[in-house]
């Protein structure tokens, strides 16, 4: 039995432990919104949260998250009320979505460790998280944007 | 943005389609516009008990709710706003209230200009221009009669807006009127917006799709999930062609949650109760294959027969004057041979399908850009007629083409799994087997002769291709092909070379290889403007001209050219110095009904290209979305320099040499530049917007080299070490 946390709640599963985070975030606990996207930490599109820290999940053995807390896209704000959500909007910043989920979840870290990023700050935060839509540009906007915001009191 | 004015609209329906009524069980209302050639009635049911459906593109509810129904699919693009955008504006609805819905397959959602149901061509918006409009005005006619009928006024006194019918001081919301609009005889004409009346078209309204992708609700087809349903993964042959032989499973069948390994047409299937159970057993599958004819495959060597070939006359594609003889008698003249490779699609979701397989019905699930097609092939297999296979279209994560494949390779080999199955089903490909599972971007060779004059005037241009057909063995080959000895799509983009050349002349030969290949998002002109806006600028140095006014001056007759070109470089600065070790090239490029023209900036540090900036400017004509204009041309300036800096696709003994990101690289946030995009606003006809942004990346960007280190780049992807 492996147990740890997801987005608050506990879940013990039976699972063989060399199995990826990714795949039993996606298949057993049915929380789809991390991303499989290379298997091989190149992409990002699994990022996801064990005690803070961005994990590319599609290499981290469930065996990783033992007695941890995961947080996944779906706990970062169900309601997009968190401020990396909102400036994502605010930037219109998705084409078609699908890395977007490890994007935000890269930023999240990026924007507790450093509230007030630098554009070199966002490229070593963020470059471990392909696009190929190419929404970089509007991403490097969102993160000083939601900067901002969390400076003037925006913060959840 | 759009001015074209109601009666040309209305001219348009009234020559394509009529209204047609019909009462559902329901008791909302359906609409459908009624093609005579294909006769088929609107049948797409209302969600709720309460609900005007006036027509195939649209549903009102008693909630107010406003869900259009979009026969385009989603895949960045923005076809899930845009033409809601249009379809609402014409509605008078209120934007809040206002969302999208995949359309079912059906014909009477096949696209009006190529006559099937698909998203490709950089044509849904245009495409989309009149039906979506004439939808929306359509729905508000008939809620007016309803809202007039229950005030005793005649409908002329009634005008509308944000989601409700006035008169005087009196209003009536769409969901009060729905139910009573259901009943009202539908109109025989509709009367178009003056455009200057637009709420929504032309303004930079946010897309409607964000909210469910930034937190993880937005379903692609990878994240479907159906009661019981296990997951699969293929084992699929090393070389295009290679065919199984035999293969021992003895330790996949005992690896756990394993449930079958089965011989299919696509390799040897692994179905597991989880994706990574599935995986795993199939690494532990031992394959033998029947390599085939491709076992020597080698790209360096095709390369090398692509340049034998350029060497002999290829198919006439144009010829205006006598190139060759205005070459051999030019002043100066350059020849010169650029490459480009074979290059994947690299969606960020991998190929995937679903597929529900009953002894009488078949349901798919997967982000499709090839409805009807891939709704007949999956019937073919599952042995059914198409109308009884029901294909879901989810969000696509990346498109750029692959997903609008001739043989729907991903959808087939679903159902063939879905077959010895038994229970409901996902195929996952693995980055892996995405990479190497083939239809590419055609490699291609363009040999280029050009010769100016003494006082440095072009007079002479002479291109031939080398690469393979796209087009042929398609649905779409009889028509482009007919009467062709070359593929339209190999040539696009110098076909039409817009310069003012006295001479010119372009061949084609067509390479037969046995790589499946495809179109990928720009198609010909992911190369063509390559080859064409680097020649240009080769011959620019040859008459000592500055590459932008060479370009001027032999685009005096082409005003759209010009005017982006203008665009661009004026933006950019072209006249202002910039630091030293920077320089800055530019490229001017029309395609799919767009004129697009960028400017790069880069410098070179130890072999590294940097670029910095890029400044775009794009005319397509009428637009709807700026917002979504800039946000494609951006994306399209990043995806052609992912190509130009880093992406090939090679071969060695029949396989493919890269695997996964690691080895086909795509631009990342740190090495991004700085991107603007600048709208040219006027009232011609619209044109594309997914993949005009493409083609002048690279070109841009190899001319800027030139200009920081006087050397040529003439294969992509760029390496310094290369560069002449």
């Amino acid at each position: 039995m492996t147990g740890f946390s997801v987005n608050g709640k506990r879940v013990n599963l039976d699972v063989d432990p060399s199995t990826p985070l990714l795949w039993v975030i996606r298949e057993q606990l049915g929380l789809t919104g991390t991303k499989y996207g290379c298997g091989m930490a190149q992409c990002g599109a699994c990022t996801v949260h064990i005690n803070g820290e961005a994990v590319r999940s599609c290499v981290a053995p469930v065996s990783r998250a033992e007695g941890k807390a995961v947080t996944t896209i779906e706990g970062l704000s169900p309601d997009l009320s968190n401020p990396l959500q909102r400036a994502w909007l605010e930037e219109d910043v998705p084409q078609c979505g699908y890395c977007q989920s490890g994007q935000l979840m890269s930023a999240a870290v990026l924007l507790r460790e450093k509230p007030k990023p630098s554009d070199e700050d966002i490229d070593e935060a963020m470059t471990g998280n392909i696009c190929r839509c190419g929404t970089y540009p509007r991403i490097r906007r969102a993160i000083h944007r939601a900067a901002e915001m969390v400076a003037k009191g925006g913060a959840r | 943005m759009i001015r074209r004015n109601h009666e040309q609209a209305r001219a348009g329906l009234e020559r394509r389609a009529f209204l047609k009524a019909s009462v559902v069980a329901s008791g909302g209302l359906l609409i459908g516009f009624h093609f005579p050639a294909i006769g088929a009635l609107a049948s797409a049911q209302p969600s709720s008990t309460e609900t005007f459906m006036p027509n195939a593109f649209v549903r009102i509810g008693t909630d107010e709710r406003v869900t259009v129904i979009v026969n385009h699919s989603e895949m960045g693009q923005g076809v899930y706003t845009s033409l809601p955008m249009l379809l609402a504006d014409e509605l008078d609805a209120d934007w809040s209230k206002v969302g999208f819905e995949p359309a079912p397959v059906d014909p009477k959602y096949n696209h009006p200009a190529f006559g099937m149901q698909m998203t490709g061509g950089s044509s849904s918006v245009w495409s989309g221009l009149e039906q979506f409009r004439q939808a929306g005005a359509a729905a508000r006619a008939m809620l007016i009669a309803a809202a007039a009928q229950q005030w005793n006024v005649d409908a002329s006194a009634c005008r509308t807006e944000s989601g409700a019918v006035l008169n005087g001081s009196r209003r009536l919301t769409y969901g009060h009127l729905a139910a009573a609009a259901a009943k009202v005889t539908p109109p025989e004409h509709v009367q178009l917006k003056d455009p200057k009346n637009f709420k929504l078209i032309g303004k930079p309204i946010k897309r409607l799709d964000t909210p469910p992708k930034l937190n993880g609700t937005a379903e692609f087809g990878i994240d479907v999930k159906l009661p019981g349903m296990i997951t699969a993964v293929i084992a699929r042959p090393p070389i295009f062609g290679a065919k199984m032989k035999s293969f021992d499973d003895t330790k996949a069948r005992s690896m756990p949650g394993v449930r079958k390994v089965v011989a299919v047409p696509a390799g040897v299937a692994v179905i597991a109760d989880t994706f990574w159970q599935a995986k795993v057993a199939r690494d532990a599958l031992r394959v033998e294959w029947d390599e085939g004819s491709m076992r020597d495959f080698d790209t360096t060597k095709l390369m090398q027969d692509f340049r034998e070939r350029a060497k002999t006359p290829g198919a006439s594609v144009r010829k205006d004057g006598d190139a060759d003889s205005a070459l051999a008698s030019a002043a100066k003249k350059v020849e010169v041979v650029y490459e480009v490779p074979y290059l994947s699609h690299l969606m960020m979701e991998p190929l995937n399908c679903t597929v529900d397989l009953r002894a009488d019905s078949c349901e798919v699930w997967t982000g499709s850009q090839f409805q009807t097609v891939d709704r007949a092939n999956a019937a073919k297999v599952a042995g059914l007629p198409p109308e009884k296979v029901q294909l879901h279209t989810t969000f696509l994560g990346g498109g750029f083409g692959r997903r609008a494949n001739p043989q729907s390779d991903f959808v087939v080999e679903a159902v063939h799994v879905a077959k010895a199955a038994g229970v409901p089903i996902k195929v996952i490909w693995t980055r892996e087997d995405d990479m190497a599972g083939g239809w590419y971007r055609p490699a291609f060779l363009h040999a280029i002769a050009g010769g100016v004059d003494a006082s440095g005037n072009a007079v002479s241009w002479r291109s031939r291709l080398v690469g393979q057909s796209i087009m042929a063995g398609t649905p779409f080959a009889a028509a482009m092909m007919k009467g062709k000895a070359y593929d339209p799509a190999s040539v696009e983009g110098v076909d039409d070379l817009p310069y003012a050349i006295p001479n010119i002349a372009v061949e084609s030969h067509q390479a037969e290889v046995n790589v499946p290949v495809q179109w990928l998002r720009s198609v010909g002109h992911s190369h063509t403007a390559f080859a064409v806006e680097c020649f240009v600028d080769e011959l620019a140095a040859l008459a000592q001209k500055d590459p932008y006014q060479f370009r001027r001056a032999m685009l005096q007759k082409q005003p759209r050219h010009l005017g982006v070109l203008d665009l661009a470089a004026q933006k950019a600065g072209w006249d202002k110095p910039l630091p030293k070790g920077m320089g800055r090239g530019i490229a001017v490029h029309f395609a799919f009904g767009s004129y697009s023209a960028h400017v790069a900036e880069v410098s070179i540090t130890d072999g590294q290209v940097r670029v910095h900036r890029m400044v775009c400017a794009i005319d397509c004509g009428e637009y709807v979305n700026p917002g979504i204009i800039a946000a494609q041309t951006e994306g399209g300036a990043i995806f052609g320099a992912s190509a130009a800096l880093f992406q090939e696709l090679t071969f060695e003994n029949g396989r493919l040499q890269q695997t996964n990101f690691h080895t086909f690289p795509v631009l990342r946030m740190n090495e991004c530049p700085e991107i603007e995009t600048h709208i040219v606003d006027n009232h011609e006809k619209a044109g594309g917007i997914g993949e005009p942004g493409v083609p002048c990346a690279a070109p841009a960007i190899a001319n800027a080299i030139f200009a920081v280190t006087g050397k040529r780049i003439r294969r992509l992807p760029i390496r310094m070490t290369e560069a002449i």
